[in-house]
């Protein structure tokens, strides 16, 4: 159970980055690659506010950071012109040393004896610890969720959205893309260091290798959730993405479950996992179609 | 939505039978200790110590005390907190982890169960323990800062004309750069030179070493990981520029650098092993403070020396292993 409930928790915390992800991947339609950097800024911000004995403050701290990162990159691509992508990887090689300075200098950070948003909550329910951390994971996740979800449905949302679906229709309708393209790329960037920021917070420490590879993860759990839910509005896109996140971290929770193999081969029998869960729909499709040739055949045959 | 319950309930129902199936395994044999053992990715040194615990532990006869299990999160610091809750969840009796990342998992993710770690450079600065002389938690270890300045005392005496030392290391590795810091502090307070490339991975390492040729009479590299895992390069850079490189492992040397007193993997693993064996026979975690390597490995790479135009002396040689030819 520990390793179901913890699986559950991590996936609530990456969900919020994962909502990051899908801003800027599906909404805005825009392969933004600063994650990798935005995801370790968070948690150096949270490790050194955290440590000064401002676990709240330092939330909010690192979705400011966060959000300043992805206008970098918004900047850079609509200003500068730079390509979009790599406009993201040099943001994210930027941040690598931003973050070393945040975190004076050091690769490593640890949280251990300050107070934490997750020991506060340990210390309210004393018995029931772990369904407390659960329960706060996930009212901060909906909370995130409604956020975004409110966002999307006012005028400015839906210019981004509009940004996303057809950048000359939205330019020819007098809409400024690119202050849109900067916005939704600083509220994805916040939203993935929001996540950084809470993940720091769970685990104790801050490390500035860890954000290496949160893209990956980030877009895996958007199309696992839209595997499951399917490609629908927004808010459904937003709940999908969250719950692709958990779906990922269970995943790899039964990959690690699986000792028949040998220690090394645990990102193989993870992928495996990955691809038995998304091939469902279309083994189920090709079923129904030879299902229905089939069918047909023996009505020919029958004529 | 269907297609969504039907996957949960699978996933659940599986998680569910699959632990259900260790718990059952577990009762028969419940004499059996099982020690988790962690390491963050599959890398020379580390394997290696992984490979000495296990190995002396039956050694000692312990075989059929205790049962190993061994996992790796393949260089993916973010899968640690999953594999330790994997350990409490299947209840094991001791967590292992080497190397930083993996104590510090380890730390936040249990305070009953007893965690020995190994190979970690800094544990208090890592807020694992609060100091060497006590231990107050459940986890202790064995640490493995190196001797910094044993080893630009052996560069004097090897190489004495060296006065400016080029110091390439890995700025994200903790265990590198507080090696690099107390090294930067003797350097300044005897009067050596010296010049920094920092890394980010093993990419940059070519062009880092190489910006130092010229300005520089050797190398010096703490116990760092991830040059270790690309010494072949660094070798390549520092060979062809004829200038010696000083490492702080035994690995290192083993790959071409050309001498250490630094950390025998080998022995740090038989160290935490001993610990480890310790603990399982009723000792607490409280009665083991944590340790400093006790035995440094003290090496010089011949075919190296051979290369670079350097004789060692006899008496170096009687004292230090030495490796090639």
């Amino acid at each position: 159970m520990t390793l179901l409930i913890g699986s559950i928790q991590l996936g609530l915390l990456y969900a919020i980055m994962a909502l990051g992800i899908y801003i800027t991947f599906r909404i805005l339609n825009l392969p933004d690659l600063t994650v990798d950097g935005s995801f370790s800024l968070g948690m150096a911000c949270a490790a050194v506010a955290t440590i000064c004995g401002h676990p709240f403050l330092a939330l909010f701290i690192a979705v400011a950071a966060g959000a300043v990162a992805g206008l970098a990159t918004g900047l850079l691509h609509t200003k500068l012109s730079i390509h979009p992508i790599l406009a993201g990887i040099l943001v994210m090689t930027g941040l690598y040393t931003v973050n070393l300075a945040i975190m004076g200098g050091k690769g490593n950070l640890s949280v251990v004896g300050s107070k934490t948003i997750f020991s506060m909550i340990e210390s309210m329910f004393t018995a029931q610890g772990e369904m407390g951390k659960t329960l706060l994971a996930l009212s901060i996740c909906i909370i995130i969720i409604v956020i975004l979800a409110i966002a999307f449905k006012t005028r400015f949302g839906l210019a981004i959205r509009a940004t996303g679906d057809n950048e000359d229709m939205v330019r020819s309708s007098s809409i400024n893309a690119s202050v849109s393209k900067c916005i939704a790329l600083s509220t994805g960037n916040a939203c993935v260091a929001l996540s950084g920021a809470l993940i720091c917070q769970y685990q104790m420490f801050s490390d500035v290798g860890s954000g290496s590879g949160m893209v990956i993860i980030g877009l895996a759990s958007v199309i696992i959730g839209e595997t499951v839910f399917g490609r629908r509005s927004v808010t459904i896109g937003l709940i999908s993405a969250a719950f692709g996140s958990i779906l990922y971290r269970i995943i790899l929770a039964f990959a690690l479950k699986i000792d028949m193999f040998p220690a090394y081969a645990l990102k193989l029998i993870s992928a495996v996992i990955v691809i038995i869960a998304l091939s469902g729909p279309s083994i189920k499709a090709i079923i129904r179609q030879n299902k229905i040739r089939r069918e047909v055949q023996t009505v020919k045959k029958a004529q | 939505m269907k297609k969504l319950v039907a996957l949960l309930l699978v996933l659940i129902l599986g998680l569910g039978t699959l632990s259900g199936c260790s718990k059952k395994s577990e009762t028969p044999q419940k004499k059996s200790f099982k020690i988790g053992i962690v390491q963050p990715m599959d890398h020379p040194s580390l394997n290696q110590i992984r490979e000495t615990i296990i190995s002396e532990l039956k050694a000692q006869g312990m075989g059929d005390k205790v049962e190993i299990i061994t996992k790796n999160a393949n260089g993916d610091m973010n899968l640690l907190p999953s594999i330790m809750q994997e350990f409490v969840n299947s209840n094991v009796d001791m967590i292992v982890p080497i190397a930083t990342p993996a104590a510090q998992a380890a730390r936040a993710s249990t305070k009953t169960i007893p965690i020995v770690f190994s190979a970690v450079s800094n544990p208090v600065e890592a807020g694992l323990v609060t100091s060497f002389e006590e231990t107050t938690g459940n986890i202790t270890g064995v640490s493995n800062s190196i001797p910094i300045e044993d080893i630009f005392k052996l560069a004097a005496t090897i190489t004495p004309k060296a006065k400016t030392f080029g110091l390439v290391y890995n700025s994200s590795e903790i265990n590198s750069t507080s090696g690099i810091k107390k090294a930067k502090s003797y350097c300044d307070q005897n009067g050596i030179k010296y010049k920094e490339a920092a890394i980010t991975g093993t990419a940059d390492l070519q062009q880092a070493a190489s910006s130092l040729v010229g300005q520089i009479d050797a190398f010096f590299t703490p116990n760092d990981n991830t040059v270790a895992s690309a010494m072949a390069t660094y070798v390549k850079v520092a060979t062809d520029a004829k200038l010696p490189i000083y490492a702080g492992a035994d690995s290192m040397v083993k790959d071409g650098a050309l001498a250490t007193v630094g950390i025998d993997y080998t022995k740090l693993g038989k160290q935490t092993a001993a610990m480890v064996a310790r603990i399982v026979n009723g000792q607490t975690i409280k009665e083991n403070h944590v340790e400093q390597v006790a035995e440094y490995a003290n090496m010089i790479n011949i075919s190296t020396a051979d290369k670079l135009g350097i004789t060692i002396s006899d008496e170096l040689k009687q004292k230090f292993v030495i490796l090639g030819k």
